[in-house]
């Protein structure tokens, strides 16, 4: 019944938007927001150039160069019409799932099978279905009848959705990806007005199952479980890693070491200093008002994303600004706390700061989309196809 | 505008949307409280502690063996010291390719197979920072020929080291020592022990007198990276090198007791009677402490372990001896004391003496005929001292031999000392389980049977004789200013004393003295001493009978030992000396040149030195 609807409003919209010239978008796009996204990709930069001991090689070049890449693909993208983005969401998420079955056969990496080598860069299929996951759900959710949420059907495309990624990333193996990919799923049924007790009965399944799945993971992926519930039981292996972390941390102090002074980073008692661990070198450097102002600029970004979701006037928009703010949210909450020693070492990069070509440029993807929401979510409902 | 039924369920839809964003906005807000609570935690409440930690983690602390003190002798020749030695290192990462530099240093100095493997094994295992050596031990034409082609040998190092060396040898061997790496019994909570080229004293002096000749190892406080790379200095405490050691050995003196001896084995002590200094303290043979120093190999080692008359064993301070006829002087001047005899009371000699079923011989068979003390002595006329022997009894004759020094350790500065034995009743009856019978002290009273003497006890014996009867007690290190009069007298009667000393100068000096042949001619620098023959084996009844085998007719092992112990010059007497040479037979013939010419030297040589 929508194809029809959608072909006879498909006249209607375009006159209203053949009068918005290319200029009158770029005004509209939320300047605010950008400014803080390039301050803390500017801060990356900043961070990474210390973790080289004072030199562009081998990371805070390339970092600057994959910033700017992603940040104007972050304006194209802003500037597409978000219909553009409804329609192609599913063939989007096709385009990851496929990439994500790939890699199996033709990956690289460390142990783990989880990059695809371009060339100029190593891609990583799991990173590519977040935004992928996101848009797909979105569309999936707008397009439900309202009085069709709480059939037990609908729940059957959204779970086999999710599903099929998170085995794959679960395969690879990637426990963190995995479960940011859940959440972000889980998250979107919430917003999409599944029932409470859905969750809650999805809860208590899951508590059931826990020992189950334990028995499904990975040896390493216990020992850092167990070794998060205890850190002293391996101070050489990852529980080395926390402690070594906290002790730069802590040890930077109210005001920091000053920039390029951080002993810890600078002599390498901090692992992964350029990638997972790059928030403690940060906070040893310039203490615990730099980590806060970093803290802040994360959460001011956050705000920008809810506002912008908040104004739009469809679910599709909504649901895709949120979920990605929400995405961000988690790659942050998750690397802070993980390097302060509150949950455990999973392989989750600080969002535009670590060094790193994939999650830097779904996250400006990411952005781009809630441009894309804002320059579109302020206008009156439209169509069907948005009113849907 | 239409409101449809779509459009409120799209309102309716929306609110609800809007709802649960808020709630998910909430749970984010919250969750960066919790971050900023953390970092609070972290970095404003415990930041002390973890700056404690992270300097913990950084600082460093390096220690520099230090210098060891120099050993010198009396007269400041050198008797150890360090010597620069080159070693060669290669640092793996910045070598690149390891094998390639390996085979360019071949060309220039050949590595053995040995060492190339070891390189090799070495680098696979520890950080490619950190160096691992190639070359030990290079000499100064073999470092300069690397040197020349640094430039072509990327990650070489060249380093200096300390050797100790000793210059004299094996000549000293026994009273200097030696070094040795540190053995996991020696190691203490000192972490300068557990450096690779800290260097301990093992024996000799090198051993005594370890903690002076160390020194205090310099300390470097470095900052490290995590693993382990020095980054910089940060603080410095330099070394504080080891003091150098005097002894009172004369190198010369030394050397020539070793000369005299040639191939024959044994031991000569020769020392101040005033002051207890050593002067010479040979053993024979001997070995080279320089084997040691860098870690004897498995073949030298066991060479030195198998080898014939002990080597390894210090026979001056834990060589132990019957004393024999060396004892005599002990002998009567307990008789003296006791009064049971006095300087003329005289015996008859033929050549033998029946007590109970028992006939003690004298070493002269056809007997010395009418001897009193004085000529006992000079003749060494056994039978004599038998009669006395079985008069004044053991007891008379232990007391006064524990006096001059035997039967326990003199305290002399080196490890090893042994005590000598000297029996008496008491002795032989909780080791041996056996009544003393009267043989027992007629066979003492010759200093034979269970009497032993290390020849050090033989010389301070005779220094305590000659020194009016003080009880100095040997030492290696020079007195600054120690006359006799500061050790404790023995309280031994002076015209006692003047008597044996008085037939000891008869020994060398009169006709008849077992020992004319080796009298001093120079008047001024004239000998006295007293012979001696420590029997190896006894002689049996039977052997008797068939005829006694001469000294020189028996295998070796079974020859007896020959000393002497002797002193100079008999006005005033300064030196006093031991000598004995094992299975060499009669002490006037083979002993008693020996001392001579040592005497004689430390004469000479005290007088050129006053000069």
């Amino acid at each position: 019944m929508s194809k029809n609807a959608l072909r006879q409003s498909r006249g209607r919209t375009k006159e209203r938007f053949d009068g918005d010239t290319l200029w009158r978008r770029i005004w509209r796009l939320p300047w605010g927001l950008l400014g803080l996204v390039a301050a803390i990709g500017g801060a990356g930069v900043a961070i990474l150039y210390s973790a080289a001991d004072g030199d562009w090689r081998p990371w805070a070049g390339q970092h600057v160069l994959r910033f700017g890449v992603g940040f104007a693909l972050l304006l194209v993208i802003g500037l597409v019409d978000l219909r553009v983005w409804w329609r192609l969401a599913y063939p989007i998420y096709a385009l990851a799932l496929f990439l994500l079955i790939a890699v199996e056969f033709v990956g690289v990496g460390q142990g783990a099978q989880r990059w695809i080598g371009l060339g100029f860069m190593n891609l990583q299929p799991s990173e590519v279905m977040k935004v992928a996951l996101v848009l797909a759900m979105a569309r999936y959710f707008h397009d439900l009848d309202d009085n069709q949420v709480d059939r037990a059907i609908v729940l059957l495309a959204p779970l086999l959705l999710t599903a099929v990624p998170v085995i794959l990333v679960l395969r690879q193996p990637d426990l963190g990806t995995a479960s940011i990919l859940l959440a972000l799923a889980i998250a979107s049924m919430f917003l999409g007005g599944l029932a409470w007790w859905k969750f809650a009965a999805a809860g208590a399944l899951a508590v059931v199952t826990a020992p189950i799945g334990w028995t499904l993971l990975h040896d390493y992926q216990r020992e850092r479980i167990l070794t998060f519930l205890e850190p002293e039981r391996d101070p050489l292996g990852s529980g080395y890693h926390i402690v070594q972390s906290k002790i730069a941390l802590g040890s930077g102090g109210p005001f920091g070491k000053g920039y390029m002074e951080g002993s810890q980073g600078q002599l390498s008692f901090l692992p992964e200093k350029h990638t997972d661990f790059i928030f403690t070198m940060m906070a040893e450097e310039f203490g615990f008002f730099g980590s806060i102002l970093l803290v802040t600029l994360y959460a001011l970004v956050l705000f920008f994303c809810f506002m912008i979701a908040l104004r739009a006037t469809n679910v599709f928009g909504r649901l895709v600004a949120i979920s990605i703010s929400l995405n961000i949210f988690l790659y942050v909450f998750i690397n802070i706390a993980m390097v302060m020693g509150l949950v455990p070492v999973v392989g989750v990069p600080l969002p535009l700061v670590s060094y790193g070509g994939t999650a830097m440029l779904t996250t400006l993807i990411g952005l781009g989309l809630v441009q894309s929401v804002a320059a579109q979510g302020v206008r009156p409902l439209g169509g069907p196809w948005l009113a849907r | 505008m239409r409101k449809s039924a779509a459009d409120r369920h799209t309102q309716r839809r929306l609110q609800r949307l809007s709802r649960r964003a808020l709630l998910l906005g909430a749970a984010q807000a919250g969750g960066f409280l919790v971050l900023a609570g953390r970092m609070y935690q972290l970095q404003v409440q415990e930041a002390d502690r973890y700056r404690t930690l992270a300097d913990k983690n950084r600082i460093g602390l390096r220690l520099e063996v230090a210098t060891r003190g120099l050993i010198l002798d009396r007269y400041d020749r050198p008797m150890a010291l360090n010597q620069t030695a080159y070693r060669v290192a290669v640092v793996p990462e910045e070598a690149g390719d390891l094998q390639r530099l390996l085979e360019r240093l071949d060309r220039l100095v050949p590595l053995t197979e040995e060492q190339r493997e070891r390189v090799l094994v070495t680098a696979r295992r520890q950080r490619s920072f950190l160096p691992i050596i190639a070359y030990e031990d290079l000499t100064w034409q073999e470092i300069a020929r690397i040197g020349v082609h640094t430039a072509d040998l990327p990650g070489v190092e060249v380093s200096e080291t300390k050797q100790r060396v000793y210059p004299e040898g094996e000549v000293a061997a026994h009273l200097v020592g030696y070094v040795g790496a540190v053995s996991e019994q020696e190691l203490t909570a000192d972490p300068v022990l557990a450096l690779p080229d800290f260097r301990i004293g093992k024996s000799g002096v090198e051993r005594i007198y370890d903690r002076q000749l160390r020194g205090e190892a310099g300390r470097r406080q470095v900052e490290v990276n995590a693993v382990g790379r020095t980054i910089r200095d940060l603080r410095r405490i330099p070394e504080t090198p080891g003091e150098n050691l005097q002894l009172s050995i004369d190198v010369e003196l030394q050397k020539l007791g070793v000369e005299r001896f040639g191939e024959q084995t044994g031991a000569a002590v020769v020392m101040n009677v005033h002051t207890g200094e050593i002067l010479s303290l040979v053993s024979r043979p001997s070995y080279d402490p320089g084997l040691f120093v860098g870690g004897i190999s498995r073949q030298d080692w066991e060479r030195l372990i198998k080898a014939p008359d002990a080597p390894l064993v210090n026979k001056a301070i834990a060589g132990q001896y019957a004393p024999g006829s060396t004892f005599k002087m002990i002998v009567a001047l307990a008789a003296l004391e006791s009064g049971l005899i006095k300087p003329s009371t005289d015996f008859f000699c033929t050549g033998a003496l029946e007590v109970g079923d028992g006939r003690f011989h004298c070493w002269r068979r056809g007997g010395h005929g009418r001897v009193d003390l004085h000529n006992a002595v000079v003749q060494s006329c056994d039978v004599y001292f038998y009669e006395v022997a079985r008069r004044i009894g053991i007891a008379r004759i232990a007391a006064m031999a524990r006096r001059l020094g035997f039967g326990s350790r003199l305290g002399i500065d080196l490890p090893g000392e042994l005590s000598g034995l000297m029996p008496d009743k008491e002795w032989k009856r909780e080791r041996l389980g056996q009544p003393w019978q009267i043989g027992d002290s007629l066979i003492a009273g010759i200093g034979q049977g269970y009497v032993l003497a290390t020849p050090l006890q033989l010389a301070v014996m005779t220094a305590r004789l000659v020194n009016g009867g003080h009880a100095i007690t040997p030492r290696l290190t020079q007195a600054t200013e120690l006359p006799a009069a500061v050790f404790p007298s023995l309280e031994l009667a002076e015209k006692d004393l003047a008597v044996v000393v008085k037939s000891m100068i008869g020994v060398t000096n009169e006709p008849k003295g077992t020992a004319s042949s080796a009298q001093i001619p120079a008047p001024a620098f004239r000998m006295g001493g007293k012979t001696g023959t420590s029997q190896v084996r006894r002689i049996s009844a039977r052997e008797r009978r068939l005829g006694v085998l001469r000294n020189e007719d028996r295998p070796r092992e079974h020859r007896d030992h020959a000393l002497f112990v002797g002193f100079a010059p008999i006005a005033a007497p300064v030196f006093a000396t031991s000598v004995i040479v094992e299975h060499g037979g009669g002490g006037s013939k083979v002993a008693a040149p020996i001392a001579r010419d040592l005497l004689l030297e430390a004469q000479i040589r005290a007088r050129q030195r006053r000069a």
